[in-house]
């Protein structure tokens, strides 16, 4: 199993508060971790220093070969503005395709047919010319998700997706979140509140705490003391 | 009516006044329009008019000390978009409360400044705006600024979407936003700036939000908005400038106006084909 991101003591601070303390912690290539927590226990800082977009105060973060921390498809949380935002699918599906091009104005033809593949995979390739705006909460997600897997080959970071859907929609997305895991083998990194739903879906769980946290399979999570207080 | 319109084709006026006014006027609506698609899509409409009530005060002090007007204007609004922004992106003091702190008061210094020094009517065309009293160094300045902008949108295209529409995941694949916030910072400053010597300062927030406004009302694209509302903004600067000259009102505020109507326009248009 290869490695793609392992986490070794790794501190940081937000606010001037230390957030996360000397947290270790791996992902290999076809797993699927959920990162649990309570409100301010780290798990956006968490994400924002995988991303690459904050700094770590100490320890290491090692990503396996051939990665680097941009290759990270991301999925952020939805934001009120884009919303009502007037563009295409396709356009913000493209926009995946951002980390891996110089300067050059136009998308290439394979960058196009790598966004045509995304949309596929997600089943949104008939929406393809519709406008973003247009589209439910669910399928809104879908292409979000689309665009996070032309920015990745392996690894997929989800922050919260299902927060804003109803639970029809975020049955369907976690069935989505799941194909692409065992039948594309892309790893996955989920930060959720939904604790239930998402340690079922789960290989790992990383349950982060004020003081300490626990990470293991979601079969230790579900045996150990704080899992089962839980769930 | 007619004499009116038989002086503005007069080769003599039409060369020295109407034709650099109408090359500047262009080359400004269409900076502030293809900006205005950001500003307005990341909710920082207010940003250009706060701007401009701003370079109104630095305008103000500026010609009350005799300096170069521009030259002390550009600085000082470049300086306060750096603040607006920053400020926009740390909640601690709100965006929109931080730009009307700034603007009144900015504006208010202008106001005592020229009206202590007995120069109210020197400034104030500032606040009204005057094209057909723009100076050669201004429509080159303007027509530089506006293919810089051309440029960038055509070159960064693709980038500037993804810091448009979404901030976070544009850091994750690793652009810069900082950078590009800062870039556009400093081209809504020139370009608030120059159209408020054309449109005046109460007005050229209008030419940065109506156009992408009105594009968004049809436009399913981003592509398309941003195109649409650059031709937008062009006819109705052409129509505003010609009715004005034709029934002799105030330019800049013709220009709103018809901006105005390509809006209600395009919004009437936009509800009956979604209902379609």
């Amino acid at each position: 199993m290869n490695n793609l991101i392992s986490c070794k003591d790794i501190s940081a601070s937000y606010d001037g508060m230390n957030v996360l303390n000397n947290l270790t912690f791996s992902v290999n290539e076809g797993d699927y971790l959920c990162i649990v927590g309570e409100n301010g226990s780290g798990k956006s800082t968490l994400v924002k220093c995988l991303l690459g977009i904050k700094k770590i105060d100490s320890g290491n973060i090692i990503m396996g070969e051939g990665l680097s921390q941009t290759d990270i498809g991301y999925l952020p949380q939805q934001t009120q503005l884009q919303k009502g935002f007037p563009a295409t699918v396709k356009e913000v599906v493209l926009s995946g395709c951002l980390n891996s091009r110089g300067y050059y104005p136009f998308y290439t033809s394979k960058e196009k047919k790598s966004a045509d593949e995304s949309m596929q995979k997600l089943g949104i390739f008939d929406l393809k010319l519709r406008s973003y705006r247009e589209l439910s909460g669910g399928q809104q997600q879908r292409v979000l998700l689309a665009r996070a897997l032309c920015a990745t080959k392996k690894l997929i970071l989800l922050d919260e997706p299902v927060t804003a859907l109803d639970p029809l929609a975020s049955a369907e997305l976690y069935s989505v979140i799941s194909e692409l895991n065992q039948k594309y083998k892309i790893a996955v990194i989920m930060i959720s509140h939904d604790i239930q739903n998402s340690v079922e879906n789960a290989s790992h769980v990383l349950h982060l705490k004020k003081t300490g946290y626990f990470f293991g399979t979601s079969n230790e999570y579900l045996k150990s003391e704080i899992g089962s207080r839980f769930i | 009516m007619n004499e009116n319109l038989k002086l503005m084709f007069e080769p003599e006026f039409f060369r020295a006044i109407i034709f650099p006014a109408l090359i500047g006027g262009i080359a400004v609506t269409i900076c502030a329009s293809l900006l205005g698609v950001t500003l307005v899509l990341k909710k920082y409409s207010m940003i250009g008019d706060g701007l401009s009530h701003i370079g109104y005060g630095a305008l103000s002090v500026a010609s009350v000390m005799n300096l170069a007007p521009l030259k002390v204007a550009l600085p000082v609004v470049i300086i306060s978009a750096f603040i607006l922004l920053r400020l926009n992106e740390n909640n601690k003091l709100h965006g929109d409360s931080a730009i009307a702190l700034f603007s009144t008061t900015a504006l208010s210094i202008g106001i005592l400044v020229s009206s202590k020094a007995g120069m109210t009517n020197d400034v104030s065309h500032y606040m009204f705006g005057s094209i057909l009293a723009m100076s050669k160094e201004d429509v080159i300045i303007s027509v530089a600024m506006s293919i810089i902008v051309i440029l960038a949108f055509i070159f960064l295209y693709n980038r500037i979407f993804s810091v448009t529409f979404d901030e976070n995941f544009a850091k994750a694949t690793g652009v810069n936003a900082g950078v590009y916030n800062m870039i556009f910072a400093v081209l809504t400053a020139v370009t608030v700036v120059l159209g408020m010597m054309m449109m005046g300062s109460l007005l050229i927030s209008s030419l940065i939000v109506i156009p992408s406004l009105t594009a968004m009302r049809v436009c399913k694209s981003f592509r398309g908005v941003v195109i649409i509302s650059a031709l937008i903004s062009v006819t109705s600067f052409l129509i505003g400038m010609f009715m004005s000259l034709l029934m002799n009102t105030t330019p800049g505020a013709s220009i709103v106006i018809v901006n105005a109507v390509f809006f209600i326009i395009f919004s009437i248009i936009g509800k009956l084909t979604v209902r379609n």
